[in-house]
């Protein structure tokens, strides 16, 4: 299937969205609103839930189903204190030695003057130092739209793993058309190039696993979980940093 | 101290929007027209200047090696990695031919330059981006000797300096590019871990995955009087809010206003404040390899 495709299908109407699998997969989803500084986000949620008999945090970026809750949720676009709320969940998670699974679809990290002015950058990059140096498991699972420096916010994880159809990309497609071939219309060149889908970021590296979108996936998805999640929990903190550090630390690395 | 030969200009105005119409060459080599107040400038008086317009003080963008000139304490900065350039990961289209160019207009193999300098007598490892080289923008070999800076520094148990001017996470590497984002940020964080000072100086533009990874993880971060600093571009934010953005929105008085810079500092006093907090964060003898 071509890569333009496999964005589409990661987009359409009617895609299971974070709240799904977070209901789908795991048990007794309980929600914790708010970043205790400026507000709660409603495209990122994230709360206590229960997989295996084991308390799991659950993060996820939540686009909504109806029009009306699209809006509510600024369409799966977090501002700076949604993803200050994740970083409280997974610190609130480290203390408590839960591990932390994060469930990412967006387009991207909002753009508006607001996000800008309470410090979107900052945000993400706090979350990324705190990410990588976090003392449980982090699984982040790509479900629809991996969307840049919005998607990796929640991915700097032990492993990262996606769906079929979905994709992960520095750039929107339609971004890197219109900056780099000048051309919104060169979209599927640029979906292509890009190098997005699940194969191609299981090619380069990027993703452990990639789970087949037929049956069912819930299903496939919480024994995964249930596999992955006790073994790392049973590892000592520095073993887990030291994973992670190493699992970003080979991309692009040169020969010396 | 300084020299005017250091003060080699690139060949090529950046690239993009805003960036080409900052360097609008007039008498190829002998004068600019000052961006912000729209003066013609010599070349002369505008090094003698470091680069900042005598009349209007707007702040000229430098070279990376400039910067250094300008930092470093005469003849302390030994380069590290040297020349290294990354290959073209995802044979994208077009990007070869980019690369090159961005080689002839910056003369530099990458986006970054590393090493280890004195400032003011204190050692740091220095990092300064590249506005010329692809308009500063993150790609493997920058992420990975950016990395290298912090993991060397934190063995040596040296501060880290670092000067960013980026568009972000370069396209052309893609998924790779953005994967530099965490990789710095963990480095960032073993650095610190260690009780480390990292300070950085964000310059005129510092956007995208680099103010939102390396920028914004500083223990200091100071800014340039007037630099565009933020996450999204003011185009694309103006295309998702569909209105005109306030002036000097994003510039670095908004982020100090907004709480995101410690300091604005201008050219001209750099090397003194930084040569200071350097020597704040110096550890007696008594910490010696600790
Ligand atoms: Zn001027």
């Amino acid at each position: 299937m071509q890569a333009y495709e496999k964005v589409s299908l990661a987009r359409a109407a009617g895609r299971p969205t974070a709240l799904a699998y977070i209901h789908g997969v795991f048990d007794d989803f309980f929600e914790l609103h708010g970043d205790r500084f400026f507000g709660d986000d409603p495209a990122l949620v994230c709360g206590i839930a229960e997989l295996n008999g084991l308390s799991v945090t659950v993060i996820g970026l939540e686009k909504g189903g109806s029009t009306q809750e699209k809006i509510s949720r600024n369409f799966g676009s977090a501002n700076p204190e949604g993803y200050r709320k994740a970083l409280r969940a997974m610190k609130q998670a480290e203390k408590f030695h839960r591990p932390v699974v994060c469930l990412v679809d967006t387009a991207g990290a909002y753009c508006g003057i607001g996000a800008e002015e309470r410090g979107q950058g900052s945000a993400i990059a706090a979350n990324l130092v705190a990410m990588m140096g976090l003392k449980t498991p982090v699984i982040s699972i790509m479900i629809g739209e991996g969307g840049s420096g919005g998607a990796i916010a929640l991915a700097a994880a032990n492993e990262v793993w996606i769906l079929e159809n979905a994709y992960y990309a520095v750039i929107s497609p339609e971004g890197a058309a219109s900056i780099i071939w000048k051309d919104a219309g060169k979209v599927k060149e640029a979906c292509e190039a890009l190098q997005l889908t699940a194969a191609d970021l299981a090619r380069l590296g990027i993703v452990e696993r990639v789970f087949a979108e037929k049956g069912d996936v819930f299903a496939a998805l919480r024994e995964a979980l249930g596999q992955a999640l006790p073994g790392y929990l049973a590892l000592p903190a520095e073993k887990l940093t030291e994973q992670r550090y190493e699992k970003f630390r080979k991309v692009g690395r040169s020969e010396l | 101290m300084l020299k005017k030969s250091s003060f080699k200009r690139p060949n090529n105005a950046l690239e993009g929007g805003e960036a080409a119409a900052e360097k609008k060459e007039m008498n190829e080599g002998v004068c600019v027209a000052c961006p912000a107040c729209k003066r013609m400038l010599f070349l002369d008086e505008l090094s003698e200047a470091l680069n900042c317009c005598p009349h209007c003080g707007h702040h000229l963008r430098l070279s990376a090696r400039e910067r250094i000139a300008l930092t470093a304490d005469e003849g302390s900065f030994a380069e590290l990695w040297p020349g290294e350039t990354g290959g073209d990961p995802l044979a994208f289209p077009g990007y070869a031919d980019k690369l090159k160019k961005a080689h002839k207009a910056s003369r530099e193999s990458e986006s970054v330059v590393t090493g280890t300098c004195r400032v003011g007598g204190s050692p740091c490892a220095l990092f300064v981006m590249e506005g010329a080289f692809m308009m500063g923008s993150m790609g493997t070999v920058t992420g990975d000797k950016i990395t290298r800076l912090f993991e060397y520094a934190a063995r040596e148990n040296l501060p880290v300096l670092g000067f960013t001017v980026s568009g972000g996470a370069r396209m052309q590497e893609g998924i790779l590019s953005l994967m530099q984002m965490a990789k710095i940020s963990g480095a960032v964080g073993r650095h610190s871990d260690k009780g480390l000072l990292y300070l950085a100086v964000l310059t005129d533009p510092t956007t995208g995955g680099v103010t939102a990874s390396f920028a914004m993880e500083a223990d200091i971060i100071l800014a340039e009087p007037g630099a565009l600093i933020g996450f999204a571009g003011q185009r694309v934010i103006e295309q998702t809010i569909r209105q005109k953005l306030p002036e000097g929105f994003q510039r670095a008085e908004f982020l100090l206003e907004k709480g995101f810079v410690d300091a604005i500092v201008p050219r001209k006093e750099q090397r003194s404040v930084l040569g200071t907090l350097l020597r704040r964060h110096e550890r007696g003898s008594a910490y010696a390899g600790v």
